[in-house]
């Protein structure tokens, strides 16, 4: 009893223990994969009405979760905060950051971080009227901008404008939620912000069937997992289940037609699916069908896709940039062999 | 004070009866041959009296009545009018009001965060348990009142924390990532109060030591903590203190956060109290020692009841801030009450306008409840230990 006691309260007090060199004996052991995402943006992570997070950030955990311990529900989520989500990742509080991070040169060696495959090539972008009768950025020369006064978008607005030949009028504001309203209420032409963004800001407006995005991105914000430096293993693991996940919409391979395709496909889809002759899975230190399995828990990228982002999900995000390779876009699977 | 009192009264002796005219509480006595004063009753008075006494007040009341009659029809369309009681996103768009149906649909998880459904029978019993054991307090008639407040400051916050953990007597454990909500917002409420009582009335006495190096660290610790904002103190919590630990041995989130929500509000309760303490005239220390107590027993029965009876409204306004401090708990990842009710908007299945303003005025109300209940209750404690000095 008094053990017991003790236990449990150590247990709440230190939290994982002391760590093991390797994140996926920890993982192992734990039956667990802890899985930092954000605090609730629409589409990535969010908890649905049962309480369970669900997401595209959140998937690309379960696609590990079920690679690693063969069940895609063995996921601890922990919300993070903007300013906590790098300690958290250092600290060992979490194995995976999924959480709408941007790739940058600081955050990959300064901050001593490992970014897996891009998940989501995001960049900022325009939203305007649709009674603008507008179809592209290059036909917005002399409008006017909401845009927060000193941000990185400012500064993309004013290169991009310069870059172009074009002028516009900037209708400046401190703070996001009110060039949020600002526009809306109609006080300028076009708002700006990461097309993550636009597409679930256009649904908090009072008339969201009014607004249209527009097809360009004017800069870089490519999403990714991060994992921490130090653990090769670990990383090879994210970023090879992130591979198989794009690598299966190449070679059409979805949750439904996998069996099939595990029996009847080509050398290189039997390869994925774990079913060939070789060994990959052993050189991870994971079963074969690591990836059959995260393909079976989450589907194919363009499936996850669909699921949270896409045309059929109250976002209607367009592939754009995220398109595979072979359809204009540049999302491209390293060869699984 | 008193000395001046009696010297008013010994220089008009119905002094007392003066004043009580002179603030228009008893009526001019009446002149021979005139009306006895008219009796106040009745609805019509009752309007003449309160709403429309002289032309300032009821031109006042007329225009107050319009701003209402220009309010109110806009406020009742959007919260019952055009709500949405049961349904889903497309309902709440298409009618344009409340999203009741989104606050109905996420009722659970708003109270109890991602608490495992089949365990919140146990979150009922923490808060219940914490009302019998309070409510006594509350009550004059109830005998015994030491005893449930020791088990109240002592054996409650185990007991609690052994319900919501779990872990022994076959409990499943619901690890603290999984609290969450109006419960979240309880649990660093009542923890910041329960704890940042006592520890303030330790810094309190501290700096009035006449030890020289507690008084010094009292201080110091005080000065630190009220000097940077709570958020500071969440963000060295949450985000510097792990940097310092060995890897992978990490301190709970929540108990970081809780011991931060009560140094902080400690640092600001012992300056509460040390007000409290200067109020108590020297006599009464005098009149202690010479009674042969020590500082403990002087503290405890003679100086702490007076001073802190004193400083009530201060502590409340204290403890009133700690409630609404608790959303700062948002900054470090943790889901209260609004962090709750913000995650829930960002689901793009619910994602609207409509549902946005919904959840906020939820959340608002949550804590106006809470606020409002506790501010009542300090009212009736100051009324019934009659220590406005308002007599």
């Amino acid at each position: 009893m008094t053990k017991s006691f003790f236990l449990a309260t150590t247990a709440m007090v230190l939290g994982a223990g002391l760590a093991h060199a390797s994140t996926l004996e920890d993982v192992r052991e734990r039956g667990a994969v802890v899985c930092g995402v954000t605090q609730g943006v629409p589409g990535f992570s969010n908890p649905d009405d049962a309480g369970n997070w669900t997401g595209f950030d959140v998937d690309i955990c379960r696609a590990v979760a079920a690679a690693v311990l063969d069940d895609a529900d063995a996921v601890r989520f922990v919300p993070l905060s903007n300013t906590e989500r790098f300690t958290a990742l250092q600290s060992g509080e979490v194995d995976i950051l999924s959480r709408t991070t941007t790739r940058t040169l600081n955050r990959d060696t300064a901050l001593g971080l490992n970014f897996a495959p891009v998940v989501f090539y995001d960049g900022q972008g325009f939203m305007v009227r649709e009674s603008l009768g507008v179809a592209s950025a290059l036909d917005l020369d002399g409008a006017s901008v909401c845009v927060s006064a000193g941000s990185t978008t400012e500064l993309n607005l004013a290169d991009y404008f310069s870059a172009n030949g074009m002028s516009y009028s900037p209708v400046r504001f401190d703070r996001a939620d009110e060039v949020l309203a600002a526009y809306d209420a109609g006080r300028c032409d076009v708002y700006t912000s990461d097309l993550s963004g636009l597409a679930a800001r256009r649904l908090v407006m009072e008339n969201p069937a009014e607004h249209v995005m527009l097809p360009e991105t004017i800069s870089k914000e490519p999403l990714a997992p991060v994992v921490r430096h130090g653990d090769d293993q670990w990383f090879d693991i994210v970023t090879w289940t992130v591979y198989a996940l794009i690598g299966a919409e190449e070679m059409g391979v979805t949750s439904e037609n996998m069996q099939e395709m595990a029996e009847g496909g080509s050398p290189d889809i039997r390869r994925l699916l774990g079913a060939g002759d070789d060994n990959m899975g052993a050189w991870m230190d994971l079963e074969n069908d690591w990836s059959a399995k995260a393909i079976a828990a989450v589907g194919n990228y363009g499936e996850l896709w669909e699921r949270h982002l896409g045309m059929n999900t109250p976002l209607e995000l367009e592939r754009g940039l995220n398109e595979l390779y072979t359809n204009g876009g540049i999302q491209y699977a390293m060869p699984i062999k | 004070m008193t000395d001046r009192m009696l010297s008013a009264t010994a220089d008009h002796p119905d002094a007392n009866a003066v004043i009580r005219e002179r603030a228009g509480i008893l009526p001019p006595a009446p002149a021979q041959g005139r009306l006895p004063p008219r009796t106040h009753s009745g609805p019509v008075d009752w309007i003449h009296r309160n709403l429309f006494p002289d032309w300032r007040q009821g031109l006042l009341t007329i225009v107050v009545l319009y701003l209402l009659y220009l309010s109110m029809p806009g406020l009742y369309n959007w919260a019952i009018g055009n709500a949405t009681w049961v349904g889903d996103r497309a309902d709440c768009v298409a009618n344009g009001g409340a999203c009741w149906a989104f606050v109905n649909a996420r009722w659970g998880q708003f109270m109890y965060g991602f608490y495992p459904v089949a365990e919140r029978w146990r979150v009922d019993l923490t808060f219940a348990l914490l009302i019998v054991s309070v409510a006594p307090m509350l009550f004059p008639a109830i005998p015994g009142k030491r005893w449930f407040l020791a088990f109240s400051l002592l054996v409650y916050p185990v007991i609690a924390f052994f319900l919501l953990y779990g872990g022994v007597l076959g409990l499943p454990v619901v690890e603290t990532a999984r609290w969450g909500g109006f419960m979240l917002t309880l649990v660093v409420a009542i923890s910041g109060m329960v704890g940042s009582l006592p520890l303030g009335i330790l810094l309190a006495l501290g700096r009035r030591s006449k030890m020289t190096v507690i008084r010094l660290f009292c201080t110091t610790f005080i000065e630190l903590f009220r000097a940077v904002p709570l958020i500071t103190v969440l963000f060295m919590a949450s985000v510097m203190l792990p940097l310092f630990m060995p890897q992978g041995f990490t301190l709970d989130k929540l108990l970081r956060a809780l011991i931060g929500v009560a140094l902080f509000n400690g640092a600001l309760m012992a300056e509460v109290i040390r007000g409290g303490l200067q109020a108590i005239p020297r006599g009464q220390y005098e009149a202690a020692t010479a009674a042969g107590m020590g500082y403990w027993r002087m503290m405890i029965f003679v100086i702490l009841p007076q001073a802190l009876r004193i400083v009530i409204p201060g502590i409340v306004n204290t403890y009133v801030a700690i409630i609404k401090d608790t959303t700062l708990v948002l900054i470090i990842g943790l889901f209260d009450l609004l962090g709750i009710v913000q995650a829930g908007i960002a689901d793009s299945n619910w994602l609207s306008a409509s549902v946005t303003k919904t959840g906020y005025v939820f959340a608002g109300m949550g804590f106006w409840v809470l606020c409002f209940g506790l501010s009542r209750y300090s009212m009736y404690l100051e009324r019934r230990l009659n220590t406005g000095h308002n007599t």
